[in-house]
């Protein structure tokens, strides 16, 4: 039976390695045709901000693979809102990642949802697993 | 004896910017690099601390924009007065002061 497994990111990227190492067990744990969600909080938002361009401080920029985790079956990217806001940040800050729905046609939804620190505490609650990183 | 105080962890995760802030003297520098840089925004809940030490206390704030760049942040975004500096800048900043202390 599939287990829900949650992820929670809330380190920025690139100032450490949270970010990434997140991305590669996340990628890992799609294989196993897990119920994954991603949830960013705190200075996890900054991962999935628009625009990353660290080739000047000479780091890869795995922005773009957060695109790609739809085609495994990974839809759902929580975002907490209060986070946003306590770092000046809006829903427009953020990267337009979707999903195409095979049950609809393979029409492109929205992967990513903004959520109240409320909701986000349900989401946590409603976990089999839990990944921090 | 100006000193150049380096901050790299993010305000919003650690208390180092906070700290630094209460040991800063007029005419002294403060440079965010790296995760840091988050801090240099308008409208985050920093913001009012960071304007109270350039306005009021003659501290000047410096963000490094390769820093900023990475993490998708536009120099035109940052707090007015905040100066955007390169690599060159910060070697700038640190023969510019006579000391330098990391705020790690």
């Amino acid at each position: 039976m599939a287990k829900k497994f949650l992820y929670l990111n809330r380190k920025a990227p690139y100032g450490s390695v949270y970010a990434l190492e997140s991305l590669e067990v996340v990628l890992i744990a799609a294989a196993f045709e897990q119920e994954v969600s991603l949830a960013f909080l705190d200075d996890g938002v900054y991962q999935i901000a628009k625009g990353q361009n660290p080739k000047a401080i000479g780091m890869k920029n795995f922005s773009p693979t957060y695109n790609a985790l739809g085609d495994y079956g990974i839809t759902k990217m929580y975002v907490e809102r209060e986070s946003l806001a306590e770092r000046g940040l809006t829903e427009d800050d953020l990267m337009p990642i979707v999903y195409e729905d095979e049950d609809d046609d393979y029409a492109e939804k929205p992967s990513v949802q903004v959520v109240s620190r409320m909701e986000m505490a349900q989401i946590m609650a409603e976990q089999d697993v839990t990944f921090s990183f | 004896m100006a000193m150049l105080h380096i901050v790299n962890k993010s305000p919003f995760e650690r208390n180092a910017l906070k700290s630094c802030l209460g040991h800063t003297s007029a005419g002294d520098s403060i440079l965010l690099i790296e995760d840091a840089v988050v801090g240099a925004l308008t409208g985050t809940v920093m913001a009012p601390e960071l304007q109270v030490a350039m306005q009021d206390q003659a501290v000047a704030v410096y963000a490094l924009g390769p820093d900023l760049a990475a993490r998708g942040l536009s120099a035109e975004r940052v707090l007015p007065g905040l100066q955007v500096v390169d690599y060159a800048g910060f070697v700038d900043l640190t023969v510019a002061n006579e000391k330098t202390q990391s705020w790690l």
